[in-house]
C-alpha cells in the first residue's frame, strides 16, 4: 500500500469537510474519486497534500505516518498535486514553470525530466518562452501536469484536470493520464466526469457530503444503480 | 542656471537612490508575503546607527559595515522568527499593525542603546567635491549611485536566473502552487526579511555620512522608501526603483527651486496623487494578486 488513509477528518473553522474518510491507493494503481459538487474531494487532496491540515486520523506513505509533515516535505516524498483550475504561475514562462516544478529535485533530475516532458508535449517546447498565461486552456492542463512530473511524483493527485476543457481536450487529457499510468506511475484520480473517470480507472471511490459512501473497482461502479443514478445521468 | 538645476539633479538621484533601495526593500517583502513590512526604515536606522558604532569602537569602515549588516538581518530573521511566524494564521492587516510595533519597539531599543543623539559617519572616500558640468557632486553621491546600481542588478539575477529567486517570484504569483512544488513558504518569508533587511543597512550606512544617524533617521527614509514602492507599484522592483528616483528628484527641485520646508510634503502629495488616480502606481501590473 502506497497511500493509506485511516479516519481522516478535516475542519474549515468549526464546519468538518471531512467525515472518518478511510481508503488506499496501491502502488501502480490509477484509482478515481467521484462526487457532487461541495462533496469535498479537493479538501481530501489538500490532506494529502498537507495545505489543509488533519483533524483527526492518519495518513500514511508506505506504512509511514506523514499525517503531520509539512507540505513541502510531502513533496520530497513523492506526493504531487496538480491543483484544481491548473494554478499557473501565469507571467512566467512555460520553462520557468517547469523547473519550479522541479524545485525540491537536483539540476541534473531537472534537466533530464524537462527533456521527456518536452518530448512527451512537444507544443511546450515549442512555446517554453512564453509566458504560461498565454497558452490555451488545454495547453495550460498539459503544462500543470508536466509541472507536476517535474517533481518526479510517485503518487500524483489529479484533481478535475478535465475541467473547462472541450470534449476533444477531454479526450486528449485522459489519454495522458492512461499513459502516464501505463508508464507505472500511481495515480489519484477527482473527476466529475465520473463516467470517463470510472472506465478507467483499477478502483474508485464515490463521495458524498465529506464521507466515503462506495469502494469498489471501477468497471462495477460504473454499473452500480446508485451510482448511475447520481452521477453518470442514467 | 544650468548648474543649479544640474546639482538639484545629482542631489534628487542620490536620495533617490537611498528611496529606491528601501522601496526594494518593502517590495520584496510583499511580494513574498503581502506584508507591508513598516519596521523597513527601522533596518535603515540599524545599518547606520550599527556602522557608527562598530567605527567608534575603532574597526575599519568595510569591517563595520558587513558587521553592520549582518547584524540588521539577523534583527530581521529575528522580526520573522519572534514576531511574525508565531501569528502566521493572523489576517494581513495584523502582520502589518506587528511590524508597525516592531518599528517603534526598534526606535525604543537603539534609544536606549545607544542615545538620541546624532552621530556623523565618515564619508568613505572624503568630502572633496567633484565638479561635473558646474555642479560640485560629493564621492559619497557616487558611492551611493554605484552601490545601488550594483545592488539592483544582482537582485535582478537573484530573481531572474536563480532557482530560489524564481522560487519567490512564483510565491508571489500563486502560493498554493508554489507550495505544491515543495516551496517552503517560511523560507520566504525568512529570506525576502533578510534580504529586505540587508537592503536596508546598506541604505543605511551609505546614507549616514549626508543624513547623520540617529535612532529616529529611518521614520522619514522608511515613508519615502514606502511612497517609492507604491508610486511604482506595489509589488514591481523595478517600479520602486524608478519610484525611488522620481520621489528623490521631485523632492530635490522642490527644495532647491520653491523651498526646502516643503520638501517633505511632496513624497506625501506624490502618494495621494497615486492613490486617487493610479491606485496601481504608475508601472503597476496585474499578475501579483494572491489566488
Ligand atoms: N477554504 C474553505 N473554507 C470553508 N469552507 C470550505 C473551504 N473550501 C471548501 N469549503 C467547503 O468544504 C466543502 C467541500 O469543498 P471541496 O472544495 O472540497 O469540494 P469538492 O468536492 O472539491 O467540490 P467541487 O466539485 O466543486 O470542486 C464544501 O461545502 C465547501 O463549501
Ligand atoms: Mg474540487
Amino acid at each position: 500500500m502506497l497511500l493509506g488513509i485511516k479516519e481522516l477528518d478535516c475542519h474549515y473553522g468549526r464546519i468538518q469537510a471531512l467525515h472518518g474518510i478511510d481508503m488506499a491507493v496501491d502502488e501502480g494503481e490509477l484509482v478515481a474519486l467521484v462526487g457532487a459538487n461541495g462533496a469535498g474531494k479537493t479538501t481530501l487532496l489538500r490532506t494529502i497534500s498537507g495545505i489543509e491540515p488533519a483533524s483527526g486520523g492518519s495518513i500514511t506513505l508506505d506504512g509511514h505516518d506523514i499525517t503531520h509533515y509539512s507540505s513541502d516535505k510531502r513533496v520530497r516524498l513523492g506526493i504531487i498535486q496538480v491543483p484544481e483550475g491548473r494554478q499557473m504561475f501565469a507571467p512566467m514562462t512555460v520553462e520557468d514553470n517547469l523547473m519550479i516544478g522541479g524545485y525540491t529535485r537536483s539540476g541534473d533530475e531537472r534537466s533530464e525530466t524537462l527533456e521527456q516532458v518536452f518530448a512527451m508535449f512537444p507544443v511546450l517546447k515549442e512555446r517554453r518562452h512564453n509566458a504560461a498565461g498565454t497558452l490555451s486552456g488545454g495547453q495550460q492542463q498539459m503544462l500543470a501536469i508536466s509541472r507536476a512530473l517535474m517533481a518526479r511524483p510517485r503518487l500524483l493527485l489529479l484533481d478535475e484536470p478535465s475541467m473547462g476543457l472541450s470534449p476533444l481536450l477531454v479526450d486528449e487529457v485522459f489519454a495522458t493520464i492512461q499513459k502516464l499510468r501505463d508508464a507505472g506511475t500511481t495515480i489519484f484520480l477527482v473527476e466529475q466526469n465520473a463516467y470517463m473517470a470510472l472506465a478507467i480507472a483499477d478502483r474508485g471511490y464515490v463521495m458524498e457530503a465529506g464521507a466515503i459512501v462506495l469502494a469498489d473497482s471501477g468497471e462495477r461502479l460504473i454499473v452500480n444503480d446508485r451510482v448511475k443514478e447520481a452521477y453518470l445521468g442514467l | 542656471m544650468f548648474a543649479e538645476f544640474l546639482q538639484f539633479l545629482f542631489s534628487g538621484i542620490t536620495v533617490g537612490a537611498i528611496y529606491a533601495l528601501v522601496g526594494l526593500g518593502f517590495t520584496i517583502i510583499y511580494n513574498a508575503s503581502h506584508i507591508i513590512n513598516f519596521a523597513q526604515g527601522e533596518f535603515v536606522m540599524l545599518g547606520a546607527m550599527s556602522a557608527v558604532f562598530f567605527v567608534s569602537v575603532g574597526m575599519p569602515m568595510p569591517v563595520a559595515m558587513l558587521l553592520a549588516i549582518i547584524i540588521t538581518i539577523f534583527i530581521g530573521l529575528a522580526l520573522v522568527k519572534l514576531a511574525i511566524e508565531p501569528a502566521r494564521n493572523a489576517s494581513i492587516v495584523t502582520l502589518i499593525i506587528i511590524t508597525i510595533g516592531a518599528s517603534i519597539f526598534l526606535r525604543g531599543a537603539a534609544q536606549v542603546l545607544w542615545g538620541r543623539n546624532f552621530h556623523s559617519l565618515a564619508p568613505i572616500s572624503g568630502n572633496d567635491p567633484i565638479m561635473i558640468g558646474g555642479a560640485a557632486v560629493l564621492p559619497q553621491s557616487l558611492w551611493i549611485l554605484g552601490s545601488a546600481m550594483l545592488i539592483v542588478m544582482a537582485l535582478r539575477y537573484f530573481f531572474d536566473r536563480t532557482l530560489i529567486g524564481k522560487a519567490i517570484v512564483a510565491s508571489a504569483h500563486n502560493p498554493l502552487a508554489a507550495r505544491l512544488a515543495g516551496i517552503n513558504a517560511r523560507f520566504v518569508l525568512l529570506l525576502s526579511f533578510g534580504l529586505s533587511a540587508m537592503l536596508g543597512a546598506v541604505a543605511g550606512f551609505l546614507i549616514a555620512p549626508i543624513s547623520l544617524a540617529y535612532p529616529s533617521v529611518g521614520i522619514m527614509l522608511g515613508l519615502k522608501g514606502f511612497c517609492a514602492a507604491v508610486l511604482g507599484g506595489l509589488g514591481n522592483p523595478m517600479g520602486a526603483v524608478l519610484g525611488g528616483l522620481i520621489v528623490g528628484i521631485s523632492e530635490a527641485m522642490t527644495a532647491g527651486y520653491i523651498s526646502s520646508a516643503y520638501k517633505d510634503a511632496v513624497a506625501f502629495i506624490i502618494i495621494l496623487g497615486v492613490l486617487f488616480f493610479r491606485p496601481s502606481g504608475l508601472f503597476g501590473i496585474r499578475g501579483t494578486e494572491r489566488v
